[in-house]
């Protein structure tokens, strides 16, 4: 066997209260693509910081071609070939692309000459990408491309990618797997971060499966299915979530050509929405984040206005009603930014139970608080939902992604919502505690109620929805049914391509 | 090497500890002051936080002194609190208390020599309106162009010392003054005047007026769903939109009361202490009330206990300023370290510092 580039030898790092990594081991060969698989909060991004040069492990050793290799801060890491494009890039919307890609390298060359050598790297590997545009005006996708290309000009023997494709549409995502083999053909490895079973068996070679920081399987992804795969990170059978076939009942929601602007100065209008939600009927709208998704919530939790007809509740006009009206009428939200948006971080599970269980629970009394009350909403939520903390009092930062993803959902729906709508309902949230969260959306629409499901996740979408919507660019496609659909047709409808176009204008 | 690292939850017992510890930091770098100024600085601490309150010598007229100082700075504090907590900066209380003091005179001016037991309460009333109305420019201001509250209101405070000025040697000077500057004498007209309510306690309608504020802003922040909206606002602004909390009303709100407060206690500092519309009316009270707001945490209860501790530090200095000379600037210095030291001792309520050991892992590789 030859050396491998990378080897990675009883790897440990202790943060206070967590080991994040325990006696990690495992090797990366030349012009290998090697998965490293694992749930939210197993570890992966713990390692691949220590490979980067983020962080110091406490233990273990790595060995980069036989030598050693301890990297005290990326610019070390890059200089020895290492070169990493994040899951959150790091672009500055207001700068341009061959501005952003300067920014992010050590002696970066004089910017006509840089933009030069981008349009040449992003025309080798198939990626287009136009130096001169402002990084604000790029999709996603094309966002993650000048990550990429800013990782290809060091020329790096290890490219490691977290979560690649988690904001692509499946046509990004065939252009990018394209290129990643292109770079394997030159004899490049990839380390490889992703929970999507089904692209790490098309893609690696090799699999590195973590669970609570240790490793607890490896494989070769090929050989395995995406079931298989799927238990060996979980470390339990999986449990799909299901409900009984329902006729829809009445209309509940009904938005009529919506175009309202954005508050941000980045964001997306929205540009004559339309959609009807009926008792019963879950509604799934995909589409990469940062095409109108928030702008939408907004629209319908009432943070953003809009004229009164164009956001319907049961037949009555809302657009111009605050989240307080709406949400007395049965209109519930739960936002995607869970500390910050949908919780205040440092309040404790108490009083994030009355920032929206306030007046429908009963919370308050001529104003005056019943914190009593309060706790004991917010303890019901906790005993339903399964929220693991030791209690009410303790500060909803300190509580998990997952954990307090159902404490947020689990308040909405304990309020008996008749409108429902969830942005990004199961991201960064764990395998059990996911599955949990839609089997309660399900439920709730088995009760009667109308639910509108926003996600980038696909796969999470055709599992609760009834109907499948695509917004692109502030524009949403007509619903179908999710019965039939196939892949490409969601694909197309997530470009914003011509069929999606004609179906809203029918 | 010393490191810092963020806690999970911010720790109580720090949030506690910091207000007692940066007093007497300030102590210290206080004593340090006085000896480059050449002074003994136990004594000069001694003259300024002990004597005043238990010095034979002195405490007979200090002490009462103390609820005459503490009142306006509470009043003051607690209004700017109920601002601060929601993100909202009313720098400008000073201002606004000058204006209330005006507005209150005008009042008195207005209706002497009437005998009517309506003086006194209209004048509260006036006080209030004048700094709420004050307040209300910035608040205006920030909600129809986003201008910015801080500096606004801030330069506020000069238009408003101009306005006072203009008052004492224009048009509120007293007619029968023999043409010096100032206007009547408000606390020797019977109907306005703000009297001591106990021989030499010191307190008067203002302190009064500073509990019944304290209760209410406890009330409010503690148990009606408007504090929680203003505590939620100025922790997580956008949970507070989802929420249903419309931001340029809290602003509104926040400017408006913390300015009323200010008002009145222009108020009762006219009609009491101050006796009569001066130039130097004002003695930054107003800016005071600043550091009593957060040294008390803006807690309506801390708030009590650093209003009366910063009052003791106005009845101190001046002591120490007669007894050793000290510069009247010493004591704004002090009292401006006060604040420093509690602002840079904050972090520990949220971060611990850890004595971090040079990792072993490049020895180990």
């Amino acid at each position: 066997m030859s050396t491998p580039l990378l080897s990675i030898q009883g790897l440990t790092k202790v943060y206070p209260g967590v080991i994040a990594n325990s006696d990690v081991s495992f090797d990366i060969g030349e012009g290998e693509v090697h998965a490293l698989l694992g749930e939210n909060g197993a570890g992966k991004s713990t390692l691949v910081k220590a490979i980067y040069g983020l962080i110091r492990p406490n233990e273990g050793r790595m060995l980069w071609r036989g030598e050693p290799y301890a990297p005290n801060a990326p610019a070390q890491a890059r200089a020895t070939g290492v070169a990493m494009v994040f899951q959150h890039f790091s672009l500055f919307d207001a700068m341009d692309v061959a501005e952003n890609v300067a920014l992010g390298m050590d002696n970066p060359p004089p910017i006509r000459e840089l933009a030069a050598r981008i349009t040449e790297v992003s025309h080798n590997y198939g990626l287009p990408l136009d130096p001169t545009r402002m990084v604000g005006d790029l999709s996603a996708g094309e966002r993650q491309r000048v990550e990429i290309i800013r990782c290809l000009l060091q020329n790096p023997q290890l490219l490691i990618m977290d979560e690649p494709t988690s904001v692509l549409t499946p046509q990004e995502v065939e252009i990018l797997f394209k290129t990643l083999r292109q770079l394997r053909a030159e004899g490049r490895s990839i380390l490889y971060i992703s929970h999507k079973l089904e692209e790490i068996r098309s893609l690696c070679e090799n699999a590195t499966v973590l669970r609570l920081g240790k490793v607890v399987g490896r494989a070769d992804p090929r050989q395995e299915s995406a079931r298989s795969l799927a238990e060996m990170m979980v470390g339990q059978t999986l449990h799909t979530p299901s409900r009984d076939p329902a006729s829809p009942g009445k209309l509940l929601l009904e938005v009529r050509d919506l175009s309202v602007a954005s508050p941000t100065a980045f964001g997306t209008a929205l540009k004559g929405v339309a959609l009807k939600v009926h008792a019963g009927e879950v509604l799934g709208i995909g589409g990469v984040a940062g095409n109108g998704q928030d702008e939408l919530l907004g629209a319908l939790s009432g943070e953003l206005r809009a004229p009164a007809d164009m956001v319907l509740m049961a037949g009555d006009p809302v657009g111009q009603m605050g989240p307080t009206a709406r949400r007395a009428m049965g209109l519930l939200c739960a936002p995607e930014e869970r500390l910050g948006h949908a919780a205040a971080p440092d309040m404790s599970l108490t009083e994030n139970a009355l920032l929206t269980g306030a007046w429908r629970e009963k919370l308050v009394n001529q104003g005056f608080v019943n914190w009593g009350k309060a706790r004991g909403f917010a303890e019901t939520v906790i005993q339903r939902f399964d929220v693991r903390t030791p209690g009410p009092h303790v500060a909803a930062r300190a509580l998990s992604g997952g954990n307090l993803q159902k404490f947020v959902i689990g308040r909405e729906i304990l309020q008996r919502p008749s409108v429902l709508v969830v942005n990004q309902p199961t991201w960064g949230v764990d395998a059990s505690a996911a599955a949990a969260i839609r089997q309660a959306i399900l439920d709730l629409a088995q009760a009667g109620a109308a639910v509108v499901v926003i996600s980038q996740d696909l796969d999470e979408l055709l599992e609760v929805a009834d109907n499948f919507a695509a917004l692109n660019g502030g524009r949403l496609s007509a619903p179908r049914p999710v019965k039939g659909l196939t892949m490409d047709q969601i694909g197309l409808m997530l470009g914003g391509a011509a069929e999606g176009e004609t179906n809203a204008a029918a | 090497m010393l490191r810092l690292e963020k806690r999970p939850s911010p720790s109580k017992a720090w949030n506690y500890a910091t207000p007692v510890l940066a007093v007497l930091l300030t102590m210290v770098a206080g004593g340090v002051l006085f000896v480059i100024l050449g002074k003994n600085p136990f004594e000069a601490i001694k003259l300024i936080f002990w004597d005043p309150l238990f010095s034979e010598q002195f405490a007979a007229y200090s002490r009462p002194q103390l609820l005459v100082k503490a009142g306006p700075l509470i009043l003051i504090a607690v209004g700017l609190s109920v601002g601060f907590r929601a993100g909202i900066w009313n720098i400008g209380a000073e201002g606004q208390y000058i204006i209330g003091a005006l507005c209150a005179a005008a009042v008195a001016l207005a209706f002497y020599p009437a005998d009517s037991v309506l003086v006194f309460p209209l004048m509260i009333l006036a006080g209030a309106a004048g700094g709420w109305a004050w307040a209300m420019i910035p608040a205006i201001l920030k909600t129809r162009f986003n201008t910015n509250e801080i500096l606004v209101s801030l330069l506020l405070v000069y238009v408003a010392e101009k306005l006072l000025a203009a008052a004492a040697t224009g048009f509120m000077r007293n007619p029968d003054g023999a043409g010096f500057p100032g206007s009547r004498n408000i606390h020797q007209y019977g109907a306005a005047s703000n009297m001591e309510l106990f021989a030499n306690s010191g307190l008067h309608w203002g302190g009064v007026a500073a509990f019944i504020a304290v209760l209410f802003t406890y009330l409010l922040l503690q148990r009606h769903i408007l504090g929680f909206h203003v505590r939620l606002a100025g922790q997580a602004p956008r949970a507070a939109r989802f929420a249903g909390v419309a931001p340029a009303r809290l602003v509104l709100m926040c400017m408006g009361l913390s300015g009323a407060f200010a008002g009145m206690a222009g108020m009762f500092e006219l009609a009491g202490p101050a006796r009569l519309i001066s130039i130097d009316f004002n003695a930054g009270y107003g800016f005071t009330a600043i550091i009593v707001a957060f040294l008390g945490r803006l807690h309506p209860v801390g708030i009590v206990l650093a209003g009366l501790l910063l009052a003791l530090t106005y009845i101190g200095g001046e002591l120490a300023q007669f007894m050793l000379n000290l510069p009247a600037a010493a004591i704004q210095v002090f009292q401006g370290m006060l604040l420093f030291f509690l602002l840079a001792l904050d972090v520990l309520s949220n971060y611990r510092i850890r004595l971090a050991a040079p990792s072993r892992s490049s020895e180990a590789a």
